[in-house]
């Protein structure tokens, strides 16, 4: 053990397992040369979009908390892969990529985090509170643990109205000591027994909540097999490595899809950003174990894949980084040059119906 | 008019809705096999299936979140909320999600959520099974709070959430659900934010809900009997939002008023009303607001304790004594 190690006390490296190099192969996924670039696009559209916001934050533009997904493209990139129109996506603060890649419009977003108009919610959410119900995404919430269960009530909801829907439930490694969590997934286990819990769990598991590791926040550091009390399949994947999250979020959406199960996966992950606007220090990982996970990079990775096999060359791929950064500079002069939301704003959306606002304003 | 008890009328209503509306269903402890443990569903799981009345293990937040999300998504659920005194398992979810996921969303969502259970004390149930919450949940925005106490307003306030596009807190008189009184067939829904004068008077102005209002009419009579004062007794039903309206002009009337609640003084619903009427009818008031609350203490058991920390009929008309100036024995 390194002294840096020693000091954090455990060290993230030893608590996580190496990733298995049979997850790497990607299974039987057949993702042909077209489909990887598309999904190579998104994940360069994200880590684009979130490097603008950490300048955006360093600039003053954005205000409150920021936390960006850097390190864990592959994971929403894969499963959101695997959404269907009417699916339901929920997930936690950690949700720039969840709109990016439902299709809302990168303006709109990056409007949202400097708290304009123009923004997804209009300016009343920030970056913790993403909305496009249009397309499937129902939040961006900031309490951990506390999404959790909505999401469950989500599953239970498509049945009921008797379609063929699932919900998309995402949560990190941190929500898993959170009393919501065991209570919605008692309850997702418990419903699902009836075919009434469409909800595919996946488990973001970044190692970190804020700063204290897995180890040092459960004696149980398996994730996945938390779910075994509550009668719950699981499985784990490679979260750093596109192509097996793809295969594995296609085939466990099929799988609840079908059969109105929950179903559960644990993708390894990294947070390479610190995890908020607040982190400077870092005095809960090394500088060695982040560097070690900084080669196992998701968009490096697939980089060196489309390259090696000659799916793009590397004049293709800076085209690419240079669209997408195109893309990000007009998402963020939009969000700069639009207005703030009108002070009327203030009162609306309070309450639904007639008496939109009930009080003195 | 028939007469009905609290309970029946509560169960008319949520079956009336249940019949017109198929995205309604029912969920909570106990509500189905069982019959409820105050058997306000009892006959509705075979009625309904179990589906629609959802029979969820002891888990109040996660139940609690799940009917937000089902609400969120096309369904009206309402949650039974076993005593309110569990609703703190649940707060997160109430207040973090089911209040301020509307606002947060920038319009994009609805929550047409009810939750009810009996609210208050009174029957011996001592500490942490005794609560009056309207004040706490009052406090949100985004949030809507009653508190009805006759039949007739139990079945007409319900109708009225169900229908509402957003979460309502339905606080019972937990101890009134054997009481009888007028409930018309039908649709009889009571609009929210409507006070009821439940007793007209010229002298002084008793303001209170829930089983209060029982008690400020026995202190009426009491006061017309001894004291030769007319009393309004004034029943606010809707906590949020609140008829300023009908209690100024009430106050207008007659000059004095007595807020009476079951819950602590502090920062509860008498102060809040004590405040607009001296911010709206502060030329009209001929004395300051009295306030009659419940004793500053966790509720106790036994029987003689109970009713001290508790608003009584002589606690109440001293108060209205004093705002008439009058000789207090």
């Amino acid at each position: 053990m390194s002294a840096e190690n020693e000091r954090t006390g455990d060290g993230g490296v030893e608590t996580q397992e190496e990733p298995r190099e049979e997850s790497r192969d990607g299974g039987a996924v057949a993702t042909d040369g077209e489909h990887l670039v598309e999904l190579y696009k998104n994940m360069i559209l994200i880590r684009t979009f979130e490097e603008a916001t950490q300048r955006g934050f360093r600039q003053g533009k954005i205000g409150g908390y920021l936390h960006v997904y850097i390190g864990q493209e592959a994971v929403a990139t894969g499963f959101i892969d695997a959404y269907k129109e009417g699916d339901r996506v929920i997930t936690a603060y950690r949700d720039h990529p969840f709109p990016l890649l439902l299709g809302s419009d990168p303006k709109s977003v990056m409007a949202e985090l400097y708290g304009k108009g123009t923004g997804l919610v209009k300016g009343k959410g920030g970056s913790m509170h993403l909305f496009d119900v249009e397309n499937g995404l129902y939040g961006g919430y900031g309490i951990v643990g506390g999404h959790i269960p909505l999401g469950v009530g989500f599953a239970y909801a498509m049945k009921y109205q008797e379609t063929d829907h699932i919900c998309q439930l995402y949560l990190g490694d941190g929500a898993i000591n959170n009393g919501a969590f065991h209570e919605a997934a008692n309850l997702s286990g418990l419903w699902g027994r009836d075919g009434m819990n469409p909800c595919l769990w996946i488990i973001e598991n970044n190692q970190y909540g804020m700063g204290t590791s897995v180890a040092r926040s459960t004696a149980m550091t398996d994730l996945g097999a938390k779910f075994d009390a509550y009668g719950i399949e699981h499985e784990k994947v490679d979260g750093m490595d596109l192509e097996a999250v793809l295969e594995v979020a296609h085939r466990t959406a099929d799988k609840v899809r079908e059969t109105g199960q929950p179903y559960v996966v644990e993708a390894l992950t990294y947070r390479t950003a610190p995890h908020g606007s607040a982190d400077f220090f870092e005095k809960y990982r090394t500088k060695d174990e982040v560097k070690k996970w900084r080669q196992r990079d998701p968009v490096g990775q697939l980089e060196h894949k489309l390259l090696e096999r000659e799916i793009l060359d590397e004049d293709a791929l800076e085209e690419i980084r240079a669209e997408m950064k195109e893309t990000i500079d007009e998402a963020t002069n939009f969000a700069d040059e639009s207005e703030e939301p009108s002070v009327e704003e203030l009162y609306t959306d309070v309450y639904a119906g007639e008496d939109e606002y009930m009080g003195e304003e | 008019m028939p007469e009905k008890t609290y309970r029946e009328a509560l169960r008319e209503a949520m079956v009336q809705e249940m019949e017109n509306d198929e995205s309604v269903l029912l969920m909570g402890e106990d509500i189905g096999v069982y019959g409820g443990t105050h058997l306000i569903t009892d006959g509705l799981l075979d009625m309904f299936g179990p589906r629609r009345v959802v029979d969820t293990p002891i888990s109040e937040g996660g139940f609690t979140g799940a009917a937000v999300g089902m609400a969120m998504t096309g369904l009206k659920p309402i949650v039974e909320m076993m005593t309110w005194n569990f609703s703190f398992l649940a707060a997160d979810q109430i207040i973090q999600n089911a209040a301020k996921v509307r606002y947060f969303s920038g319009g994009q969502v609805e929550v047409p959520l009810v939750i009810r259970g009996p609210n208050g004390g009174g029957v011996q149930l001592s500490a942490q099974h005794t609560h009056s919450l309207e004040n706490m949940y009052g406090h949100f925005p985004g949030l809507k709070v009653v508190s009805p106490v006759t039949p007739n307003d139990v079945k007409g306030m319900m109708l009225t959430a169900i229908r509402d596009p957003n979460p309502v807190i339905f606080l019972e008189a937990g101890a009134l659900y054997g009481t009888k009184g007028e409930v018309p067939e039908g649709d009889n829904a009571v609009p929210f934010g409507k006070a009821r004068v439940a007793r007209e008077g010229d002298d002084v102005t008793l303001v209170s809900y829930g089983r209060q209002v029982n008690l400020c009419m026995r202190v009426a009579d009491k006061l017309e009997e001894e004291d030769d004062v007319s009393a309004e007794v004034i029943d606010v039903r809707s906590i949020r939002p609140l008829d300023e309206e009908t209690l100024v002009e009430s106050v207008k009337k007659t000059h004095r008023a007595v807020a009476v609640q079951e819950q602590w003084r502090y920062f509860g619903v008498a102060s809040e009303v004590a405040a607009i009427i001296q911010d709206k009818a502060f030329d009209y008031l001929d004395a300051p607001v009295e306030r009659v609350s419940g004793a500053e203490t966790p509720a106790p058991f036994a029987r003689n304790l109970e009713l001290a920390a508790f608003p009584n009929e002589d606690m109440v008309a001293d108060a209205a004594r004093r705002v008439l100036y009058e000789k207090v024995v």
